[in-house]
């Protein structure tokens, strides 16, 4: 038999071989059927051994397969899900049937969905339908898979997925399935490739013995010629000694083609976006937002939470530079009881330190957290939509008091230097005129204040260029202002993680990009591709 | 602001409403569902849900039936409460819905 090729849709990447791994549904069948009260009997004790056996699978498994298990576990303790079970038993129906035809109704809503996220989680139900099946049946749930094989059937249950050891490099073929199962999220994060939508599998009286997948392109190989194999294992050798080279690239400073070096900082949210990172990635930290810790229904936060928060990031850079940015509420950030509602124009109203000088008690909670904090590492601060050199002057007033008063407490504290960031075209024009003790560009906001366009109205977006010549020429404008007064300046926006820019950024002068973790490896490798 | 006496001394719970745009990439799915559930099942008030200011209705306590509604992101979930903690259990929910469900 030649090798047969089925095109689907790639829905976790990465190259496998292996041998094939057939799924099979357990059709066992019941013993007898016993009265009315016996099979309700016997489906309820099904239920709850499949919820028991559903958290103790959940007590093994990582936190998102758990959130996935979570769902089943929910799903099988509401009563509302076996209510047309029940009531067909009561009718005289055998419990195994009853449960099927309640689950199969359930599930075809699920799969006549719009969304193909709803869709999706009809996975979901058909291993909540199999796994009370299984119970009713005495048999095992699942069948055991070896970890390098090919996985191949319709579908795969979440269930199925997790009793696999996906480290030995194994991989899924679906005749069916999604993308945006949950089956495809756990593969993507446990890198199993995956290809799903292949269509009908081949199974001429017996099963293919050999599969190659293509996560990548979403194509399977069966039963490869020599020759297709010999290509595909050739394949496989150099896609891993690229990932081992971008991994290690990942850990090396950045530097140009003709050796220049750059500094790569990171952007964060919350500490939680740094769990799992090593600092060696970065060379330290471009912006820290804040807004996350003024954000839900706790209310403004005090002084302590604020400082343990931004000390844990200082102990995370283990004296690598951070850069916390204030609060910078307004515009599109609307924080309840704190910004204005209901602003005509709130892009052009009382945001960023607008806001923050207009409630100052709000901001000398955190100016005090700042300075307390600023004894754990490199600290730096900076100012959002800074307009005109008095703002700055303002904030550093009340920095210059808020350290004092707290020196005068005799509470350890250091006074962090304070920069601003260049967002608005005036501070770009005029970057000279502030005392800055550094300048960090936000090249979203300064792109939709120079274009006037803003990126989320459709009709207008593709106007907001951040590498229109008149946002590049801002840029250098900035550079050479911090060149002349001897400060520091990089950029943060969403321009810096934009690989089509990085050769323009980098011809203004600039020498310090910040972006969000994951794009690191890939700026490294773009950076190493800059020649002049 | 309501009055809260006046509700303990009639006993009677007018049913609370609002509403409020589902932000979290793709809709009311399964884990946002199931965190509605829990949050709904914290309070004795009768919580109900729908995409339509008139309804239908649905039990926000039960995660199958949430998940029947199949709400969309976009899509404005409506609620109606009632009950002696109806108040609390509407800012709860709403605070989740904000929130987008601590996936957005």
């Amino acid at each position: 038999m030649g090798e047969i090729q089925l095109t689907g849709h790639p829905a976790s990447p990465g190259l496998a071989i292996g041998p094939v791994a057939v799924l099979t549904s357990v059709v066992a069948s019941r013993a007898a059927k016993g009265d009315p009260a016996q099979e309700a009997a016997a489906l309820k004790a099904a239920i709850e051994g499949a919820a028991v056996e559903l958290a103790e699978l959940i007590a093994t498994v990582h936190s998102e397969a758990a959130e996935i298990l979570e769902f089943q576990v929910a799903m099988l303790g509401d009563d509302a899900l076996a209510e047309g079970a029940y009531e067909a038993v009561a009718a005289g129906k055998a419990a195994d049937d009853a449960w099927r035809a309640a689950l199969d109704a359930e599930i075809a809503g699920y799969r006549a969905a719009d969304e193909e996220y709803f869709q999706a989680r009809a996975a979901d139900l058909v291993d909540i339908r199999d796994r009370v099946l299984a119970g009713l049946n005495g048999a095992d749930a699942i069948a055991k898979i070896s970890g390098d094989s090919v996985v191949m059937g319709d579908d795969i249950s979440p269930s199925a997925f997790l009793a696999v050891d996906w480290t030995r490099g194994g991989a899924i073929a679906l005749a069916a399935g999604s993308p945006s199962s949950h089956v495809a999220m756990l593969a993507r994060a446990r890198g199993a490739p995956m290809v799903v939508g292949l269509g009908p599998l081949p199974s001429n009286g017996q099963p293919p013995s050999l599969a190659l997948v293509d996560g990548d392109a979403g194509t399977v190989i069966f039963d490869p010629n020599p020759e297709t194999r010999r290509l595909f294992e050739h394949r496989v050798a150099a896609a891993n000694a690229a990932r081992i080279a971008a991994d290690a690239g990942r850990l090396k400073p950045a530097v140009t083609a003709d050796g220049r070096r750059i500094a790569v900082l990171l952007n964060v949210a919350a500490p939680e976006d740094l769990a799992g990172l090593d600092p060696a990635i970065c060379d330290g930290i471009g912006l820290v937002r804040t807004e996350f810790l003024f954000e839900g229904s706790r209310g403004l936060p005090g002084e302590d939470a604020q400082y343990a928060v931004y000390r844990r990031i200082l102990d995370w850079a283990a004296g690598r530079p951070v850069t916390i940015r204030t609060l910078d509420a307004g515009g599109d950030k609307p924080i309840s009881g704190l910004t204005i509602d209901g602003e005509r124009n709130p892009f052009l109203g009382l945001r960023g330190i607008r806001l923050s000088l207009a409630r100052p008690e709000v901001f000398r909670v955190q100016l005090r957290a700042l300075c307390r904090a600023a004894v754990h590492g490199t600290l730096k601060v900076m100012l959002p939509m800074i307009a005109v050199p008095a703002e700055l002057d303002r904030a550093s007033a009340m920095l210059d008091a808020e350290f004092a008063a707290l020196k005068a407490e005799g509470i350890a504290c250091a006074r962090p230097p304070l920069g601003i960031m260049v967002e608005v075209p005036a501070a770009a024009l005029c970057a000279e005129d502030f005392g800055a003790a550094f300048y960090s560009i936000g090249s979203n906001d300064l792109t939709q204040y120079t274009m006037a366009a803003a990126r989320d109205i459709g009709a207008v977006a593709d106007l907001n260029d951040a590498g229109h010549p008149a946002v590049l020429a801002l840029i250098t404008r900035t550079v050479e202002a911090g060149r002349k007064r001897g400060v520091e300046v990089s950029l943060c926006g969403d321009a810096a993680a934009d690989m089509r820019l990085t050769n323009a950024l980098l011809a203004t002068g600039l020498t310090t990009l910040s972006v969000s973790p994951i794009a690191v490896a890939r700026l490294k490798a773009a950076i190493a591709g800059v020649t002049a | 602001m309501h009055d809260t006496n006046a509700h303990r001394a009639t006993q009677i719970f007018a049913p609370l409403t609002a509403s409020a745009v589902l932000v979290n990439p793709v809709g009311l799915h399964a884990r946002p569902s199931v965190k509605l559930t829990q949050c709904a099942k914290g309070f004795t008030a009768k919580i109900e849900i729908a995409l339509a200011a008139d309804g239908p209705w649905t039990d926000a306590k039960s995660p199958v039936k949430v998940m029947r509604v199949k709400a969309p992101q976009g899509a404005t979930l409506h609620f109606r409460i009632s009950g002696p903690d109806g108040e609390a259990a509407l800012t709860a929910m709403l605070a989740l819905v904000h929130d987008g469900f601590g996936e957005a």
